[in-house]
């Protein structure tokens, strides 16, 4: 119907002047209630943030965060999600161009730096473990893992949902509902990365200079 | 909802260039370089510190929103309005909660 007339491969030839993911009142409202839950989230882990912040110094006679954490490997984590960030919004460029093979090109290598971004996080965890320092150890601990961990989490399940969006998308071609959804767990994957930034300035920085 | 007049800024029949995109990675990465160099290699006192590399932290929040995110189009200022109330309840959170803490912590 509207929405099949709306397909397109090539470059768009109708007039609206809104992008395709914009196109209905359905997907308006469902991009703004995105909006609402990503406020939401904010405040999810402004309160793992002051859990952290407060407990930081509560080390029990544990390792500190300036025994723990390595320059090298929270800024090797940083830049690669800092650029997968990048990528995901190339991605919603090529929607916005409407070429399906530049959005999968783009979010699967937005996937694969995912990926590799939980892989050196769990590395960073089992060292950390291995060391002694546990979740249980003490007070800065936990707040640390149950901060790290939620972010973590949050990642594994974007790189989760982007994949079956892309699914949907190679079944579907570029509809305004798969655009709404590409546009939606783009918008996802941002955020994650601007919780990063926080807890790479909070956590990681002030770890290693205080 | 003012959502037929959304402000998108990306009329059609054109291709967008990723210029904005380019800009934001390499501001992202800027920001980041200096909060590291602030934080490991210069001798400022550590409340200057603090505020310095969370007003860079800051300065990438708003990158991403405004070089990826497109936040300001759609539902423009709706949106707009509920990520900031979103940021407010998490400053007050944040700073309410250590500034107990700590002032606890002193006596």
């Amino acid at each position: 119907m509207a929405e099949h007339a709306l397909q397109t491969h090539g470059k768009s030839t109708e007039k609206s002047a809104l992008p395709l993911e914009y196109s209905t009142e359905e997907s308006r409202l469902k991009i703004f209630g995105f909006w609402v839950f990503l406020g939401a989230e904010i405040v999810l882990f402004a309160s793992l943030f002051a859990t952290y912040l407060v407990l930081a110094g509560r080390t029990a006679g544990g390792p500190t965060a300036k025994e723990l954490f390595e320059v090298k490997d929270f800024m090797m984590e940083t830049i690669i999600l800092l650029t997968s960030s990048f990528t995901c919004g190339l991605g919603t460029l090529a929607l916005r161009n409407r070429s399906k093979g530049g959005i999968l090109f783009w979010y699967i290598v937005t996937l694969l730096l995912g990926l590799s971004f939980i892989g050196l996080e769990v590395t960073e965890f089992i060292h950390y473990v291995g060391e002694g320092a546990t979740i249980q150890r003490s007070a800065f601990l936990s707040g640390f893992f149950i901060l790290v961990g939620t972010h973590g989490a949050h990642v594994s399940l974007g790189i989760l949902w982007m994949t079956l969006i892309l699914i949907q998308l190679i079944q579907r071609g570029v509809t305004a509902a798969t655009a709404r959804r590409v546009f939606i767990v783009g918008l996802y994957w941002h955020f994650l990365d601007v919780v990063w930034i926080f807890i790479f300035t909070l956590v990681y920085l002030m770890g290693v200079a205080y | 909802m003012a959502s037929d007049k959304g402000n998108a800024q990306t009329g059609h029949g054109h291709r967008e260039t990723p210029i904005k995109h380019i800009f934001g990675f390499i501001l992202s990465l800027v920001l980041t370089f200096a909060a590291l160099w602030v934080a490991l290699y210069t001798p400022v006192s550590k409340p200057v510190m603090l505020t310095a590399i969370l007003v860079l932290a800051v300065m990438q929040f708003f990158v991403q929103l405004l070089m990826f995110m497109h936040w300001t189009e759609g539902s423009g200022t709706y949106q707009v309005v509920t990520t900031l109330y979103g940021v407010f309840v998490a400053v007050v959170t944040v700073v309410g909660s250590v500034w107990i803490f700590f002032g606890m912590y002193a006596m």
